[in-house]
């Protein structure tokens, strides 16, 4: 499989201006909050793993666009910005990446385990593979509950090569579930590169194999990853399973911990080109629908958001030690 | 020569792939990434992508690849990135590896080792943090050892490799950086070892424990208890009679261990230690364990759940009142 990108997402924004802008801004969240967990990270105060979505914002903007409020989430450790644009608030997950008290899983997960019920965010797992089956009993109750209620499973494509992953498609197709499986391809695990891990590599020939209909979108651009998530979400709804394959790239390192050997710098400097932050705001300056103005008062907003969110995590508790145990059975 | 324990099973690897052509190690991110934790760093170079192969994200399947490759005359080396995922090639392991030999009449030997990364206190929260040596020591037909000093990081790997027996080697990265003396004795995987002479009570650990029931046998001393320090090394079969010599002349134990404490290694050790040598002892057997909790990830949680060396000089110090 190529690494190469391809040409930058450009063209006309088919969205209306708020709608265009409202997605703009949702990226610009994610990314200035992971720049500063990043910062926060080299201070020491966040610590464990922390794994960045950064360069790959435009998959979970436009999947969470596309979705509704009572829809449900599963994602991995690499899920900041899915919890966020799902509705948890940026200070809970601050927060939590602190591992405090007030953080959205009571500061007991950290960067990898966001949980939000209300938001009906199924968590971070840091187990590859290990969301997959949990999507498939998520849509299974929807369905035998009668409700309107898409599942989307987020992972990445070293997943596929777990034995969860075929196992979860088999089930949701034969029980025809309202699942959309989310994959982000990023084209490594790790420092695994995707033909070193996939004999398969069009990873949609792989997944059509279960009977589910699959499809790839570009995931460097929000447009197209709305529109494909939208499409998913329909599909799903209305006859069960749907598989897309969200091209995308991280532009960071795997974690804070990877000295990045297996890759060169010179392919991360391309797939930066198609940046999806600068490569929507450049669209959309285009068609007269974003100023510089505009961007710069929008970023200051995001700032200031996080601004707020880093102040309530520096202001949040430590949970008692005597609670340690709690929560491990029911009351 | 001082290296660090991970330098000392870089050796280890290094010495073994170069020993015997049959040897070749598999796993995730053992190549080109350079190995999770930087152990297999620069065997790639060294020995080439058939014999340092990276795997993809198949655990099950690598694991049981590694298990036929045993039985296909190869002497496989298999990388688990860490315990915790080792719950993938659960099945593997136990229904497959530890079986094989007995049940298919001797015929058929599975001489593998695998080697997975264990142990929390790094604040990588729950999925992260398992310490799970104490279950696979529950199945027979299979050899678990702990390497918790130098000399075993380095030379553990190629007594499991000699052993025939399908050996699951604990390595851990709370200890990565700890550096010593690789001294050029040859070590076993049949024995515990005193690492610390004592009179009054025996403290028994493995892994990541030992040094935390060392430097509480320091703070002992200090206090005027001089405590002895067991490391058990081989976590099945245990060394029983090393434990019970110690006891024997202690008179008192504390056992540390970093997994749950219901259903531990811990608990199989103080049942033999009542079966063999109760009239022996001065004061019923004390345990040092992780707490029954999933591993939280902020630190002083994480402590709390941990056994510390403060912890264990409290129980020691619990046995004399
Ligand atoms: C079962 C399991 N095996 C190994 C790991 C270690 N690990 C964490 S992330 C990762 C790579 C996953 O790659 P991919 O699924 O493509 O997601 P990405 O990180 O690229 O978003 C690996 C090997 C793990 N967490 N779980
Ligand atoms: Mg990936």
């Amino acid at each position: 499989m190529s690494h190469v990108a391809a040409p930058p997402p450009s063209g006309p924004v088919p969205f209306a201006r708020e709608n265009s802008l409202k997605l703009l801004k949702d990226m610009l969240r994610i990314r200035r909050m992971e720049e500063k967990c990043a910062e926060l990270y080299g201070a020491g105060r966040i610590r464990g793993f922390l794994h960045l979505y950064i360069g790959e914002e435009a998959v979970a903007t436009g999947a969470m666009h596309a979705l509704a409020r009572g829809d449900n989430v599963v994602a991995t450790y690499r899920e900041h910005g899915h919890a966020l644009l799902k509705g948890v608030p940026m200070d809970r997950i601050m927060a939590e990446m602190f591992g405090k008290k007030e953080g959205c899983s009571r500061g007991r997960g950290g960067s990898m385990h966001l949980f939000d019920a209300a938001a009906r965010f199924y968590g971070g797992n840091a187990i590859v593979g290990g969301g997959l089956p949990l999507a498939v009993g998520l849509g299974l109750a929807a369905k035998m509950r009668g409700e309107e209620r898409l599942t989307a499973c987020f992972f990445g494509e070293g997943a596929m090569a777990e034995g969860a992953f075929h196992e979860s498609m088999n089930l949701a197709a034969l029980w025809k579930l309202p699942v959309a499986f989310f994959c982000e391809n990023n084209l490594y695990a790790m420092g695994t590169a995707i033909e070193r891990s996939e004999s398969q590599t069009d990873l949609c020939t792989k997944a059509a194999s279960y009977g589910v209909e699959a499809f790839p979108v570009d995931g460097m651009d929000v447009v197209a990853a709305y529109e494909g998530a939208k499409r998913a979400r329909a599909k799903a709804l209305a006859d069960g399973p749907v598989f897309v394959e969200f091209r995308t790239y991280r532009f960071r390192a795997h974690s804070m911990f990877d000295p990045e050997l297996y890759r060169d710098k010179a392919e991360v400097e391309q797939w930066k080109t198609r940046g999806p932050i600068h490569t929507f705001t450049a669209r959309l300056k285009a068609q007269g629908d974003l100023t510089e103005e505009r961007f710069l008062e929008l970023d200051a907003q995001v700032e200031a958001e996080v601004g707020r969110a880093v102040a309530f995590a520096e202001a949040a508790g430590w949970e008692p030690v005597e609670d340690l145990t709690r929560d491990v059975y029911a009351p | 020569m001082t290296i660090t324990y991970r330098e000392a099973l870089r050796m280890g690897l290094r010495e073994a792939l170069a020993r015997d052509q049959r040897v070749f190690l598999v796993g995730e991110d053992v190549g080109r990434y350079g190995g999770t934790y930087a152990v297999s760093k620069g065997l790639l170079d060294e020995f080439g992508p058939e014999r340092v192969r990276d795997a993809p994200l198949s655990e099950l399947g690598f694991v049981g690849a590694g298990i036929g490759a045993a039985l296909g005359g190869l002497k496989p080396i298999v990388e688990v990135m860490t315990v915790n995922f080792s719950l993938l090639p659960l099945d593997q392991i136990v229904n497959t590896a530890a079986i094989l030999r007995h049940m298919s009449g001797g015929q058929f030997a599975v001489p593998l080792v695998i080697r997975m990364s264990t142990g929390a206190g790094r604040q990588l929260a729950a999925q992260h943090s398992h310490s799970f040596e104490g279950w696979y020591a529950h199945v027979p037909g299979i050899k678990i050892v702990a390497p918790a000093t130098i000399d075993d990081a380095h030379g553990m790997l190629g007594a499991a490799l000699d052993d025939g027996n399908p050996v699951l080697v604990f390595e851990y990265p709370a200890l990565f950086e700890t550096a010593g003396e690789l001294s050029s004795a040859r070590v076993d995987i049949a024995h515990a070892q005193v690492r610390r002479q004592g009179t009054r009570a025996t403290i028994v650990a493995y892994g990541a424990s030992v040094p935390k029931a060392l430097a509480a046998a320091d703070q002992l001393a200090a206090e005027g208890i001089n405590a002895e320090v067991v490391d058990l090394r081989v976590l099945r079969p245990l060394d029983m009679d090393t434990v019970l010599a110690s006891v024997r002349k202690t008179r008192r134990a504390v056992i540390v261990d970093e997994g749950w404490r219901s259903g531990s290694l811990s608990a199989e050790i103080v049942a033999r230690i009542m079966e063999q040598a109760f009239y022996d002892l001065d004061a019923p057997v004390a345990r040092v364990c992780r707490e029954e909790v999933p591993i939280p990830y902020p630190r002083h949680l994480e402590e709390a759940a941990l056994p510390q060396p403060e912890k264990i000089v409290a129980a020691v110090k619990g046995l004399f009142q």
